[in-house]
């Protein structure tokens, strides 16, 4: 990575090393996220990738090496400073929580809230203004365990608007929605990171990461085993490399890219 | 939930009727006493039942209630678990060892700092119990529901036969004494002492509480995403702490443990007017204190003219209600 292009990063980390419980999670993480990037991290189940998302966001705390959020080593922000900066999306957790979608996206608002002020008007303003951008207004005062998988994930994504943050972390954005609402989810990660923001999304869709994203990193027992452009990832090697099976790869009629496809049972189909 | 009122009006007809409760209990007993006595009318011994018995005792009523109430909902968010209270978690256990203990000792007259020793026993004893809890929730991540009720009972279980333990060492009247405490109740508050000895701590642990209500909202959404949001959790958690350990140390050194009210005022709160803390906690409180006079009032009136100890009242209803949420009527929703 040269200077100048350092400088231009978001996100960098250098040889970034973790462990919970006296076991390596992630091993010499060495790799940066440019502004108004879109970056898929990609991996096997365990590779360390939730871990990852989480050290950034300091979520979990601890490790070796250096991470630095827009030049700045990220031991310098305090909590409410780095949540300007960086929102998170987890995973579905199928967790039932008991607030309305309006009070959820307002939560967001808490870098700026202050404890026995009432929220200002730019909190609600901000508030309305992420409920439209993902279509959620009109549920706002329905309850969060009331809402189908996508319209949760809408709301996740306006409450990390509603944060006001240049960069998104999120953890398996479309995982477990049908084909419909994850279009819906992806056009507006889409319209997201066009109006500015950096987004850094965990999938195990790599098909959809290939055609979404900017770059690719991907992850294989804590080591970053691939850092670059979305279309050297569809190689056979490369993939081996980061998954440890087989795949079949056919040019996309429209993208001038191979695609994954699934492989045909030995005996041919039933 | 979505409530049916809006919320401001709920907390006003709350605010409403606990000031309904506290200005007619002190009339409510064995002796009528008319209101005249207040201002000196009437004779000198209804003046001294309403101003050294009843008014007292409701303003400990009000006081305990509300900061077991509070104590309950911190606990509820802190732990994500909506069978936490201080009661169910041990804590109060904690609170009445110490407090146990600076009895056998033959602390009782003693005081620190205008505080009773039995109070700061009784705190000491809390802290014990709530970091036993809290490092056991740290030791094993994503504790369980039932698991950590598990834990609370058997800190409960361990605390209680040390109680039994120094019962056993002690002479009779102290262990009567202990024993009658251990009911829980507000007959020993006579005079205004008690009161203002619990009022600045009661007073300190819901204003932290009123102070994190955005923290509460965030971590009952879970750590990692309310650390996402910028809150400091575990500083968050261990200012929390401290609070309830202060309100339920200085109410159960007075009143001895009561169970359940912790329990019930959280979920009863987010009925009227839904999650949100910083609507939930005035509820709570409100309702806490409104609850724990009414029941002291009957317990100090049915069976007149002797004294059930409230501590039988609350668990008889709460023993119900807690049942009621263990079987899942709401989910075991927060």
């Amino acid at each position: 990575m040269t200077h100048a292009l350092a400088h231009d990063a978001a996100i960098d980390l250098v040889g970034f090393s973790f462990g919970l419980a006296g076991k390596t999670i992630l091993r010499e993480v060495t790799f940066s996220v440019r502004r108004g990037e879109y970056l898929s991290i990609l991996g096997p189940n365990g590779a360390g990738k939730t871990t990852l998302l989480k050290c950034i966001d300091r979520v979990l705390t601890g490790g070796s090496g250096r991470i630095e959020v827009f030049g700045r080593p990220l031991g310098g922000f305090s909590q409410r400073e780095l949540a300007r900066r960086i929102s998170y999306v987890p995973q579905a957790d199928g967790r039932v929580l008991p607030f309305t979608v309006e009070q959820f996206v307002l939560m967001g608002r808490y870098p700026y809230l202050r404890p026995f002020a009432a929220i200002s008007r730019e909190d609600r303003e901000a508030v309305a203004e992420a409920l439209r951008t993902t279509g959620t207004l009109e549920f706002r005062d329905r309850r969060l365990g009331t809402l189908s998988g996508g319209e949760r994930q809408s709301v996740y994504i306006a409450a990390a608007l509603a944060q006001g943050a240049d960069v998104f972390l999120l953890d398996e954005p479309t995982t477990f929605l049908d084909y419909r609402h994850q279009a819906e989810i992806r056009d507006l990660l889409a319209r997201v990171n066009a109006s500015g923001v950096t987004i850094v999304a965990v999938t195990h869709d790599v098909n959809r990461a290939v055609l979404d994203s900017h770059r690719v990193v991907a992850l294989r027992e804590g080591v970053v085993v691939y850092s670059g452009p979305p279309a050297e990832v569809m190689q056979p090697d490369v993939l081996r490399r980061i998954y440890d099976t087989e795949f079949l790869l056919v040019p996309h009629p429209g993208a001038n890219l191979p695609m994954i496809v699934p492989g045909v049972p030995e005996e041919g189909p039933p | 939930m979505k409530p049916a009122m809006k919320p401001a009006w709920t907390l006003a007809a709350l605010g409403l009727a606990a000031v309904l409760v506290t200005a007619v209990a002190p009339f409510v007993g064995m002796e009528d006493v008319p209101p005249s006595a207040l201002w000196g009318g009437g004779d000198a011994g209804e003046a001294a039942i309403l101003w050294k018995i009843r008014i007292p005792r409701v303003a400990m009523a009000l006081l305990a209630g509300a900061a077991l109430a509070a104590s309950g909902l911190a606990f509820q968010a802190m732990f994500r678990n909506p069978l936490a209270e201080p009661f169910t978690l041990g804590v109060s256990s904690g609170a009445s060892l110490g407090a146990a203990l600076a009895i056998r000792l033959g602390w009782e007259s003693h005081a620190l700092v205008w505080v009773p020793a039995v109070c700061w026993a009784a705190f000491a004893g809390t802290l014990a119990a709530t970091l036993l809890i809290y490092g056991l929730t740290r030791l094993k991540r994503g504790f369980s529901v039932a698991t950590m009720l598990l834990a609370g009972v058997a800190v409960s279980f361990f605390f209680s036969s040390l109680i039994l333990l120094m019962q056993y060492l002690s002479d009779f009247t102290q262990t009567f004494r202990m024993l009658r405490w251990v009911m829980g109740g507000l007959d020993r508050v006579v005079g205004l002492d008690d009161v203002l000895t619990v009022l600045p701590f009661v007073v300190t642990g819901t204003l932290i509480v009123f102070y994190l209500t955005h923290e509460l909202n965030l971590i009952t959404t879970g750590e990692d995403l309310a650390a996402s949001r910028g809150v400091e959790v575990q500083r968050t958690k261990i200012v929390l702490f401290f609070g309830v350990s202060l309100m339920v140390g200085a109410v159960v050194s007075v009143c001895g443990p009561i169970g359940f009210v912790g329990l019930m005022a959280p979920h009863i709160g987010r009925l009227l007017v839904g999650a949100d803390h910083r609507v939930l906690t005035p509820a709570t409180l409100l309702f806490g204190a409104a609850f724990l006079t009414v029941c002291d009032t009957l317990a100090r009136t049915v069976l007149g003219p002797a004294e059930l100890p409230v501590g039988i009242l609350t668990a008889l209803l709460g023993g119900p209600f807690f049942l009621w949420l263990l079987l899942g009527q709401s989910d075991l929703e927060l």
